[in-house]
């Protein structure tokens, strides 16, 4: 059924991407490898704006911004300039920003995503190329600065600007939007989502299909929602209370969960874009078909594959295509021969939820080895090998270990520093499955124990059997598979 | 030692002596100068000269001392282009041309004097006093490279290097009675040289005859790829110097004896372009229809650039700050006080040029105009090899003369500015004096076609000898 | 053509702080060089292209190489106003 929106809210996005996967910036030579380092240790005369410098445009970030658009389904443009977006603030060391203005890269796509009633497409009006400004740091706080630090390591990094149309009619919608676009991103391999500064997002939402509200420069996925959240509320009370919806720009409090007005400043800015004299046109419509060629399976394509290839279910493909280096995971561990219904069940559903429990975002995979980083401290990191996640199911398959001992094991390799293999965990910890005459015994010993529990069940409580079952799994210290404890059981008092 | 030497003159004394001496040679005269030509006298050029004595005279132009205006680039020198604004400022960086003239062996003895970021005709709307004509030092040198012209002019320097964005170079050449140069746009590289108008700019040489201007091409010209808008094409400048214009064809276009024309002036031109006829060349009137339009759009276009170029100039990151309680305070009286009156104007004007609601009434009508005018020069110099006219419509004036109307000052551009909207290279030679002060052929040519222009120029100095006067007044 | 309130917004968009008296004297001299510039509408120019650059030249690019950066020192030597490796500025306002 369609979805009404009854609100009348409308949602756009305007997406930054910085392309920190290139080894240069967008129009110098300066690595882009600035992150942690200390202040103004990756500039040069160009990215400081020095008098007499000139910019050259990294052949790179072009492939790059085309990649992008042919993912988004969007038309490469025939011919495409960069123009100057003049305004003066700390960080923008020329006074002016090298951007696209009205002849940007890319022009209309669209992404598919799920909406509030199944598939709903968002239009992608434009995506296009410019430079990153610097930092600031405030002396103090926000509010109450004494002075600004300025540092201008990310001064020149090269971005891309997705433009949405505010076809998105709920903050969920926004974030599936989000979730979907960074996830293509990532399948292009041309940013590193994890760093810190890597995609940034302003929002424009309205309601009653009214007046909308810019919300800039939110830095957080799930911030993103929530300021939507807010600002939707917000803008609702205001009507409600007889008030008028300003056309205006707002920053979002990540700390305390609300969007402030971002005082206007006495007039209004005039950018005055004027095509950059120092930078010529390109017309760069025939790389296409070569970079046609060396663009992934994206994630949609991927995902019906997984399904149809492996015969596994869509909740599984979902969860597996979320991250392409999981996808490749998985596809490394069904190519040892691996049942892949199997497979799915212990990627997608135990590893991953281990995973994202521990806060471990994926960073990297070679072939062999999945890498993960702890997604607020990237000083704690850890790994795991396909070799190894094959050897466990293998083990679990044959019935040598249960299922509880089989994720002790994964736990025990997230959690731990040494290099051990399952078998190694397995041995040390004593998690072979008990031997059947082990679960035996301790059958027998539970329901000797428990006679009252075993009355209720007699008597038709079926909650009183999960207890004896969870009694002989004690006993056995885990290692008796659930299952067998369960049907012994059933067999001993029901015969 | 001579007082003016060409470089080839320079080249044999450093061999008879050394490097080091004819280094401290100049910088003596440089001493004792009375034009205020030069901004800064480097400290290190002495040191320069005795490390191209120890390692040997190699280079092209080993041990050659030559004066650097002060818009582009050195590093270990103060870049002031003319303004307090960059009190201090020392580049950590070469501009293109000086990595060039350093490999070649050249000797930088200093920065020049000029208009404030290059914006005038007369180097007097530099924050450090205008520089003299060295023919009367009453008079302005011309501008914006009036120090770069007037060194030369006056021995301070064998040659220089400019920067022409409208006349920059040919107007103190010819106000100087020297040689100036304005390359085909592309040909030399812009890196390292403080932008006023991008599209409009190039460096050029000025020297006191046409072969050093050959030579000082044949090492500054050339692909760069730091430059986008740098073009590959290289041409020979020293070989194409040959006595001889037989069958040359010159056009004159009317448009640019207009109805301000000194009558000295146009005398000197016509005389020159006889004495081409009578070595073999013939001329013919063309008309450039849209020439008259070239100031107005010239200056529209230079304005909204810089307008742009010079807004990093707010005192964060390097030069004179202004205190203030918050940044953009900071920023708007650092501005206010360290910019002249004519930069400021300059930049107030290119911002309502670009803004919104004006843009396409003045910013895209200029554009459309230089169209127009390099239609003129392309469907002109289709019919000819070179065009020639006065470049200045008059001499030297006195200084403090046209300052106070910035109108005035503007139409004396009217002749070497449409040039600079069409791209094509330009060149100017003395060809005779008005009451003791020289007077500028200007030789106009196809893009990329220095050799014939300075082929031209180099016949016309071999048949006259305007070129070897002296301005008595700082012999 | 301009008037005093223009060119209080013009200084405003360009950052040059401009006094009463020097906000006349701008507006004059403005308006004279406007005036010249209006010399402009005599040409018909709807079917001209504008000519943004000489050569009509395309795709100008670079390697994705590392070059050298600058020493921090280096990037800071041109200033005073400057506390632990950044530039520093007064607040922003």
């Amino acid at each position: 059924m369609a979805y009404e929106n009854p609100d009348g809210i409308r949602i756009g996005l305007e997406i930054h991407v910085q392309l920190n996967k290139l080894k240069t910036k967008m129009f110098c030579g300066c690595s882009t490898d600035y992150h942690n380092a200390a202040p103004n240790t990756h500039t040069c005369p160009i990215c400081l704006g020095l008098p007499g410098t000139l910019p050259v445009l990294n052949k790179k970030a072009v492939e790059a911004a085309i990649k992008v658009g042919l993912a988004l389904e969007g038309e490469i443009a025939e011919e495409t300039q960069f123009h100057r977006k003049n305004y003066f603030y700390p960080d923008l060391p020329k006074g002016f920003q090298v951007t696209q203005f009205d002849f940007p890269i890319v022009g209309k796509g669209k992404v598919v995503i799920e909406g509030e009633d199944g598939e709903h497409v968002v239009g992608i009006t434009r995506a296009h190329m410019e430079e990153d400004p610097g930092k600031l740091v405030h002396i103090g706080s926000i509010e109450k600065s004494k002075g600004v630090l300025i540092d201008y390591n990310r001064s020149g990094m090269s971005l891309i600007e997705t433009v949405t149309e505010p076809d998105m009619r709920s903050p969920k919608e926004a974030r599936r939007f989000l979730d979907k676009f960074r996830n293509i991103l990532e399948y292009l391999d041309v940013f590193d989502g994890n760093l810190e500064g890597a995609m940034r997002v302003d929002a424009n939402v309205s309601v009653y299909w009214g007046t909308r509200v810019e919300i800039k420069n939110i830095s957080s996925h799930k911030g993103v929602e929530r300021a939507l959240l807010y600002e939707i509320m917000r803008q609702k009370n205001v009507i409600r209370r007889g008030g008028k919806i300003l056309l205006e720009t707002r920053h979002f409090d990540e700390g305390r969960g609300v969007t402030i007005s971002m005082r206007t400043k006495e007039e209004a800015e005039d950018y005055r874009y004027f095509r950059e004299p120092d930078l010529m046109p390109m017309r760069v419509t025939d790389w296409i078909p070569a970079i046609k060629e060396t663009l992934p399976e994206l994630p949609d394509a991927k995902r019906a594959r997984f399904m149809e290839q492996y015969g596994i279910t869509d909740m599984h493909a979902k969860s597996l295509t979320s991250k392409i280096m999981l996808a490749d995971f998985y596809e490394g561990v069904c190519a040892t021969g691996m049942d892949p219904k199997i497979a799915a069940t212990w990627t997608a559903d135990v590893f991953l939820g281990e995973l994202n429990y521990r806060d471990l975002a994926i960073s990297s995979y070679d072939g062999m080895t999945i890498g993960f980083i702890h997604a607020k401290d990237p000083e704690i990191e850890n790994s795991f090998k396909v070799p190894d996640m094959v050897e466990l199911v293998t083990l679990f398959a044959e019935g040598k270990v249960s299922d509880r001992a089989a994720v002790e094991v994964i736990r025990a390799i997230l959690d731990g520093t040494e290099e051990k293999t399952p078998t190694q965990i397995i041995e040390e910890k004593g998690l072979f499955k008990a031997e059947d005459d082990l679960v035996t015994k301790a059958v027998a010993e539970t329901i000797a124990e428990n006679a009252a529990a075993v009355q209720d069940y007699l008597g038709g409580a079926e909650k009183s059997l999960n207890f004896l079952v969870g009694q002989v799994m004690k006993k056995t210290k885990g290692t008796a598979d659930a299952k067998t404890a369960r049907e012994l059981i059933v067999k001993e008092l029901k015969g | 030692m001579a007082k003016w030497m060409s470089v080839a003159q320079v080249k044999e004394k450093i061999e008879e002596s050394s490097a080091e001496e004819v280094t401290a040679r100049y910088l003596e005269v440089i001493g004792k100068s009375k034009i205020n030509g030069y901004l800064t006298v480097s400290d290190k050029a002495l040191e320069q000269a005795k490390k191209i004595d120890k390692e040997g005279h190699s280079g092209p132009l080993a041990g050659v001392p030559i004066a650097i205006k002060d818009n582009i680039s050195v590093v270990g020198l103060p870049n002031s282009c003319g303004s307090k604004i960059l009190e201090g400022y020392v580049p950590p960086f070469n501009a293109h041309v000086i990595e060039k003239l350093l490999a070649a062996g050249a000797v930088v003895l200093g920065k020049t004097n000029m208009d404030e970021f290059a914006m005038g005709s007369s180097t007097e709307t530099s924050h450090f006093g205008p520089t003299s004509n060295p023919w009367d030092l009453e008079r302005v040198p011309g501008g914006s490279s009036g120090g770069s012209a007037a060194v030369v002019a006056a021995g301070e320097a064998p040659f220089a290097l400019g920067s022409d964005t409208g006349g920059s170079v040919r107007c103190p050449a010819a106000f100087c009675g020297v040689v100036g140069l304005k390359p085909t746009y592309g040909a030399v590289s812009r890196y390292g040289v403080v932008a006023y108008a991008n599209s409009l700019e190039q460096v050029g040489p000025l020297a006191n005859n046409v072969e050093d201007i050959a030579v000082l091409m044949d090492v500054i010209a050339g692909y760069d790829r730091r430059d986008s808008t740098s073009i590959d094409n290289k041409t020979e400048c020293q070989k194409a110097l040959v006595d001889d214009v037989k069958g040359l064809k010159i056009g004159v276009p009317k448009e640019f004896f207009g109805e301000g024309i000194h009558p000295d002036v146009e005398k000197a031109v016509w005389d020159a372009i006889h004495k081409y006829e009578s070595l073999g060349a013939t001329w013919k009137e063309v008309s450039m229809p849209n020439i008259k339009y070239s100031l107005a759009s010239y200056y529209i276009i230079a304005m909204c650039e810089a307008s742009s170029n010079l807004s990093r100039f707010d005192g964060t990151r390097y030069g004179f700050r202004e205190s203030a309680e918050n940044w953009h305070a900071m920023v708007s009286k650092t501005r206010a006080d360290g910019f002249g009156t004519e930069v400021k104007r300059r930049i107030l004007l290119g911002t309502y040029a670009l803004s919104a609601g004006y843009h396409d009434k003045y910013y895209l009508k200029a554009l459309k105009v230089r169209t127009l005018v390099k239609q003129d020069f392309d469907k002109a110099l289709s019919a000819v090899d070179l065009l020639m006219a006065p470049t200045m419509p008059n001499p030297a004036f006195k200084i403090g003369e046209k300052i106070e109307d910035p109108l005035t000052l503007y139409l004396s551009d009217v002749n070497t500015c449409p040039i600079n909207l069409a791209g094509v290279p330009s060149i100017s030679v003395p060809c005779g004096f008005t009451d003791r002060l020289p007077i500028g052929l200007q030789i106009m040519g196809k893009p990329f076609d220095e050799p014939t222009v300075l082929r031209a120029a180099y016949t016309f100095e071999q048949n006259t000898d305007h070129h070897t006067k002296r301005p008595p007044e700082v012999a | 053509m301009i008037t005093k309130e223009d060119v209080e917004h013009i200084g405003w968009l360009a950052r040059i702080e401009i006094n009463e008296q020097e906000t006349v004297e701008y507006m004059e001299k403005l308006n004279s060089v406007l005036e010249y510039f209006g010399q402009l509408d005599e040409l018909q120019t709807e079917d001209v292209a504008p000519t943004y650059h000489v050569a009509e030249i395309y795709n100008v690019f670079r390697e994705d190489v590392v070059e050298e950066c600058l020493p921090q020192e280096t990037v800071l030597a041109n200033t005073e106003n400057k506390q632990d490796g950044a530039f520093r500025v007064p607040k922003i306002g």
